[in-house]
């Protein structure tokens, strides 16, 4: 987490709402909270709410209910050009008609700053861009990864505090976005500016974020740094969404402090950690990240629970073997183990028997 | 190679489809051109309808009358005429003479001699201004006014000349957009005698002074360029007085109770007729001068005055002319020709005004555009 | 061709051996004349109904080949003449007028030279109609005289036997009736010893053949042949001829001395006076090349005179006026469908779909319903007794006596015009806003943009292209309307095509329609390359 962070709000959404239609809550009851200086993503799948509540952010959508507060002071009535908010679009939205140079002069121009301190604002953004050699071109005439940089350039070269990026990689290739992935969280952490990113790219949102909110359904269903998104997820939702895992589905037999057993609708019997799971005969959903199971008997506790299964398909994948088993009824349960010397590889029709440490079984939601 | 075969059938269909130059004409058809509405009815039910009835040939009306001559020159020059016959004015009658569009005509062999056997030429008399024009019928470019906007105890207006009295007769007046009748008005209501009209207006003073008669009521006139559109600004309200045909005049007046009154005096005496377009094939040609013959013998001539107001142009179908077809009225009282209706006529001098129609033209465009 | 393929350094070639390049070129042109030939339909189609009708009629703004055509010796006659003011021609001219009227008129040809002479000097119309009705006569004396001497002067054999060439005597004897007679052929020595004669007699034979299906064989020769006989037989009383006609000619030749003779001149200027004016005679010469400048000069207030042009009097001046109009209105025309349409396109632009359907249709509504209708429809509206005026009456606002004039002056015009133009506006500015994206407002106010900076620097500049594609074509069709203005424009509201239309099918003065068409043309032509100049021809879009 960046240094200059601090406590203080420095974004807030108190229970925000947003309806288009009088019928339907696109955002249902949003509570947020940013200190300067974070970069903060918003994930979650299209229809989730977060791209709304980005436009709320930015001033192109008003708010149904509740109130957004940027540095203390409320901003539900303040229009986007007096918010004093840098934004990048998924389309980069650079104006054709301008070339590179006068595209990023417009946010200075129009805040009536002299021509020279315009150009020398304008030549360090592009610098920090490494576009330097571009500012004569024309928007059409650059390659994608280009252009993004120019309108991240742009979004900045006026000093906001805050920036909202609304998928700004989108549309890139991968290895380019991996590349510019890097340098805008560089550049937010070198700059101290609070960003606000938005994204349908899990890995994009846990590589970049200090923080990631995932949205569904028109709420955050998590809102945490992306190691505890992954390794603890809150509900099966965020379990589904982020990461590969396995679900297995049953009722909860036993509550013991931080552990419980849970028989799985096969009637095999399995130990989990109660995550959002109170009270014994609830029905529950269990979540094991693939990589955390284990089918050697030496690396198990001896009081394990362990489950019967069978090897369906075994798949080389370089770094890692992915192997799909049959387990309690589901077809597609996935273990990964490490490219190891020793490693076993598990030939298709084998029996083996697996297990995990309960801390790594989370028993979620039905 | 078959692409390039249906390409090529392509190209040839279209240059034969664009080229062709089919005569379009069964054997039994005939297409005559007129001038449409109340006129080309009044032909329909007078010559038109019993013709069919008793040769069993088709009759096709085109309403093209008005651009008729330009369209004949266009015929003529791509060498496909379409038209069998044409119903001009007498102006563009002598104009497609002059111009060898028309053909010319032997009346006295051609028409049918009057019952008494006076022959077509003298039955038609003067009337017969071109060789290549046959006369159908009198009629008159005169005045309609508003009975309901005339002041209070003012008499009615009589003429043309009232047109010119804008302290008697307030409000504005439809006047056509050309020189020809305009000019003649000037001058006649200018107290120019009836014969020196055309002297007058042969010099540039006797023209000054018909601009000069025509520019005390210039700014209260709106100038109509279709007669139709002279009977609508009279129906709207939006002129007191207007010059139209009188035919277009009576039918407001008689069929759609328009609160009309005529004002005849110097009313303007026209005539219009047929030609018979040059190059038609000895075939088509026999069939139209049939058709002449029947069309414009004295009987048929009469009984288009019982549809529209105009004087037939033969003088022994005068005395034939009866009642309105379904009206009822007495139509003798509504032909131009009545001599109860004006004490003052004139009639079109066509070839004077062959000679400076151009000129006159050009002078009137430039003087309504100052 | 020399085998290259063992010089490395020769040209590169293709797995046949034959140069890369000329596979290449052979490849692509089989591909152009299939993309040619796929064309060709449409193509040939335009060519022939549009191409080549307009060079047609642009041809005619400088043709004039009517004045020798009709009056062949006469034009050669007057090259002598040298025009010079209150002067007319020689004796020769009227010779050869005589000669060749007498040859228009069974031709028929006289009233339309007349009626194209009309077109620049008032009266040549009648002139020629009166001379046509009268040149018959001209030379009656001489024939009379001639017949006088010897009846065989009056037997068409006699004629035939003097001047035609033997060679068409045996056709014209073999000839069966059936189908055209074979064509007169002069003989040699007749045309040496009688040239005027000769020529006479040529012309004669060959127009009654053609426009009478006669027989030289059996006419009687015109008047004129007997005219030119005794011009040629009173030039040179020696004439002689071979053959059975000399003793007849030598006869002739002897007499012709103490004949009653007839003053052309006089003849002529006994029809009419205008045959004696330096007006008449100076209009014929100037417009006797087969081409002429004369419709140019007319279709822009000049008028040409034997040494170069002058300007018309100022009471016939119309056509530069009526250009400056047209186009000045046609201006005002686009700058108001701009002013309107542009709201009207951006709305449609940016309205969800279904709002955007409904209004969609009203704008192309006016597209489905007659031009005549509409404009009628306006001239309801906006005429004295109007809908207009009328309401404004009734609120008060204007005067029962102080009606607004809204239509029969330009005012009508603009307005009505501007109505039935609009969608041509709309429809290019709605295809091109459609394709700017509503981020880049988005993006100009994140930057800071008031909604009015935002628009004008950012939305306004990408729609230019939608506002040039526009405007050019409501100019260009605003510039060649015509019926709209003559329905509401009154005096002061009719553009040039007005005259243009009145010039074709009225005046019948095609050619004076054609130079003015021509003008009009290349002004839109001209606006067009100023409009590439100014605002670049690729800042034209109609979409995407």
């Amino acid at each position: 987490m960046s240094a200059t962070a601090s406590d203080a709000a420095f974004v807030e959404f108190e229970r925000v709402q947003k309806s288009y239609d009088g019928e339907n809550l696109v955002v249902k009851d949003l509570n947020l909270s940013m200190p300067q200086g974070e970069f903060l993503t918003m994930l979650g799948p299209s229809g989730s709410g977060k791209t709304t509540c980005l436009m709320m952010l930015a001033g192109f959508e008003t708010a149904t209910h509740g109130e957004i507060r940027l540095d203390g002071v409320s901003i539900n009535n303040i229009p986007p050009h007096k918010r004093g908010i840098g934004m990048v679009f998924q389309n980069y939205a650079l104006f054709p008609h301008m070339t590179v140079g006068e595209n990023l002069a417009f946010p200075l121009e129009v805040r009536k700053m002299g021509k020279s301190d315009r150009d020398e604002k304008v030549r360090r953004a592009l610098d920090m861009v490494q576009m330097g050699a571009f500012a004569g071109r024309r928007p059409a005439q650059l390659s994608g990864g280009q252009q993004q940089r120019i309108a991240l350039a742009r979004a900045l070269v006026f000093q906001p505090e805050l920036v909202l990026m609304d998928e700004p990689l989108g549309a890139l290739d991968k290895q380019l976005r991996e590349t510019l992935q890097f340098e805008i969280t560089n550049l937010a952490h070198e700059l101290g500016i609070t960003v606000v990113y938005v994204t349908h790219d899990q890995t994009e949102a846990l590589t970049m974020s200090d923080r990631v909110a995932v949205f569904d359904d028109g709420r955050i269903q998590q809102l945490a740094p992306p190691d505890e998104l992954y390794e603890a997820p809150q509900n099966s939702f965020v379990a589904q969404f982020i990461g590969e895992n396995n679900t297995l589905e049953g009722v909860v037999k036993e509550i013991k402090g931080d552990t419980c057993i849970v028989q799985l609708d096969s009637g095999d019997i399995i130990d989990a950690k109660p995550v959002n799971v109170a009270t014994v005969g609830e029905r529950t959903r269990v979540s094991i990240r693939p990589e955390r199971v284990e089918f050697d008997k030496n690396r198990l506790s001896p009081y394990a629970h362990t489950l019967k299964a069978t090897v369906k398909e075994f798949i080389y994948m370089g770094d890692i073997f992915r192997t799909r088993l049959s387990v309690a009824g589901t077809e597609d349960f996935v273990i990964k183990s490490r490219n190891a010397p020793d490693q076993t590889r598990l030939t298709p029709g084998r029996e083996i028997e697996i297990g995990w440490l309960p801390q790594d079984c989370r028993a979620l939601d039905a | 190679m078959k692409l390039t075969k249906t390409l090529l059938a392509t190209s040839y269909l279209t240059l034969t489809a664009t080229m062709a130059v089919s005569d379009g004409h069964m054997a039994s058809e005939m297409t005559i051109v007129s001038w449409g509405g109340a006129y080309t009815a009044s032909q329909q039910a007078a010559y038109h309808d019993p013709y069919m009835e008793n040769t069993g040939i088709a009759i096709i009306n085109d309403d093209s009358s008005s651009e008729g001559i330009a369209k004949m020159r266009a015929m003529n020059e791509a060498g496909n005429i379409t038209w069998d016959l044409v119903d001009l004015e007498a102006a563009d009658a002598i104009r497609a003479c002059d111009e060898g569009l028309a053909l010319e005509i032997d009346h006295d062999a051609d028409l049918a001699a009057a019952p008494d056997g006076t022959s077509a030429s003298e039955d038609f008399g003067d009337m017969i201004v071109s060789e290549c024009f046959i006369p159908q019928i009198v009629f008159s470019t005169t005045f309609g006014y508003r009975t309901d906007m005339l002041a209070d105890g003012a008499v009615a207006p009589k003429g043309a000349c009232d047109v010119f009295d804008l302290e008697t007769y307030p409000g504005r007046r439809g006047l056509n957009r050309q020189p020809i009748a305009n000019m003649e008005w000037a001058l006649l209501c200018d107290g120019v005698a009836y014969e020196d009209v055309y002297d007058i207006l042969e010099t540039e003073q006797g023209q000054e002074q018909a601009f000069a008669m025509l520019d005390t009521i210039k700014s209260e006139t709106i100038w109509w360029s279709s007669a139709a559109e002279s009977i609508q600004l009279l129906a709207d309200g939006e002129v007191f007085m207007a010059s139209s045909y009188n035919g277009r005049l009576f039918a407001a007046i008689v069929e759609q109770d328009q609160p009309f009154g005529m004002a005849w005096n110097w009313q303007m005496f026209d005539l219009d007729g047929w030609v018979v377009p040059a190059g038609l094939s000895e075939e088509r040609l026999a069939r139209t001068m049939d058709f002449l013959n029947f069309a414009t013998d004295t009987q048929r001539l009469a009984d288009q005055a019982k549809y529209i107001s105009y004087g037939p142009a033969r003088a022994s179908s005068a005395p034939l002319v009866g009642k309105h077809a379904t009206l009822g009225i007495d139509m003798a009282p509504h032909m131009p020709t009545d001599p109860n209706n004006a004490e003052n006529t004139f009639v079109n001098n066509y070839e004077w005004w062959a000679d400076y129609r151009d000129d006159l033209d050009a002078k009137f465009q430039a003087w309504l555009a100052q | 061709m020399t085998d290259t393929s063992t010089q490395p350094s020769g040209p590169v070639l293709a797995a046949d051996g034959t140069p890369l390049k000329r596979s290449l070129n052979r490849a692509l042109r089989r591909q152009k004349i299939r993309a040619l030939m796929l064309i060709a339909p449409l193509l040939l189609f335009i060519l022939i109904t549009f191409i080549w009708p307009i060079a047609q009629m642009l041809f005619r703004s400088v043709e004039n080949q009517i004045v020798s055509d009709v009056l062949p010796s006469t034009v050669a006659s007057l090259a002598d003449w040298d025009g010079a003011e209150g002067t007319t021609p020689g004796d020769e001219t009227f010779y050869a007028l005589t000669q060749d009227l007498m040859a228009a008129v069974v031709r028929k040809d006289h009233t339309r030279l007349g009626s194209r002479l009309n077109y620049e000097t008032t009266g040549i119309s009648s002139l020629f109609r009166k001379s046509g009705r009268k040149v018959d006569d001209m030379g009656e004396v001489y024939t009379d005289q001639f017949v006088g001497l010897d009846d065989a002067w009056e037997d068409p054999a006699t004629w035939v036997a003097l001047m035609a060439d033997l060679r068409w005597v045996a056709a014209q004897s073999e000839w069966d009736g059936e189908g055209d007679e074979p064509a007169f052929r002069l003989n040699a020595d007749a045309a040496n010893a009688l040239p005027k004669t000769a020529a006479a007699y040529q012309t004669f034979a060959t127009t009654i053949q053609i426009e009478d299906n006669d027989s030289p064989t059996e006419e009687e020769p015109w008047n004129t042949v007997y005219l030119a006989l005794y011009a040629d037989l009173s030039a040179d009383a020696s004439t002689q001829v071979d053959g059975a006609q000399s003793e007849l000619i030598a006869t002739a030749a002897a007499e012709v001395g103490s004949f009653e003779t007839e003053d052309l001149r006089a003849s002529f200027v006994d029809i009419d006076e205008d045959w004696d004016t330096h007006d008449t005679w100076s209009t014929i010469k100037t417009y006797s090349p087969d081409l002429t400048n004369g419709y140019f000069l007319n279709a822009v207030d000049l008028q040409k005179t034997p040494d170069g042009s002058e300007w018309r009097p100022e009471n016939e001046q119309i056509y530069i006026e009526l250009f400056w109009r047209t186009l000045l209105m046609s201006f005002a025309i686009t700058a108001s469908c701009i002013l309107l349409g542009y709201p009207v396109a951006w709305l449609l632009a940016n309205l969800p779909m279904r709002s955007a359907n409904i209004l969609m249709i009203l704008v192309l509504l006016p597209f489905w319903t007659s031009l005549l209708v509409r404009t009628s429809a306006w001239k309801v509206l906006l005429q004295d007794q109007g809908v207009i005026n009328s309401l404004l009456v009734w609120i008060g606002v204007i005067a029962d006596d102080n009606r607004l004039a809204l239509i029969n002056n330009a005012t009508g015009t603009i307005i009505a015009m501007t109505h039935i133009l609009l969608p041509f506006m709309i429809l290019p500015l709605y295809s091109v806003m459609k394709t700017i994206p509503p981020t880049y407002l988005r993006a100009a106010k994140s930057l800071g943009a008031t909604n009015w900076t935002a628009f004008w620097r950012v939305y306004f500049p990408q729609s230019v292209p939608g506002i040039g594609a526009g405007s050019i074509l409501v100019f260009i069709l605003a510039i060649g309307y015509y019926i709209t203005p003559e329905i509401v424009g009154g005096t002061k509201g009719v553009f040039i095509s007005n005259r243009i239309a009145y010039h074709i099918s009225s005046s019948l003065n095609w050619g004076l329609a054609a130079a003015l068409g021509s003008i009009l043309l290349a002004l839109v032509l001209l606006f067009y390359w100023l409009y590439d100049k100014i605002v670049g021809i690729d800042n034209v879009k109609l979409g995407g």
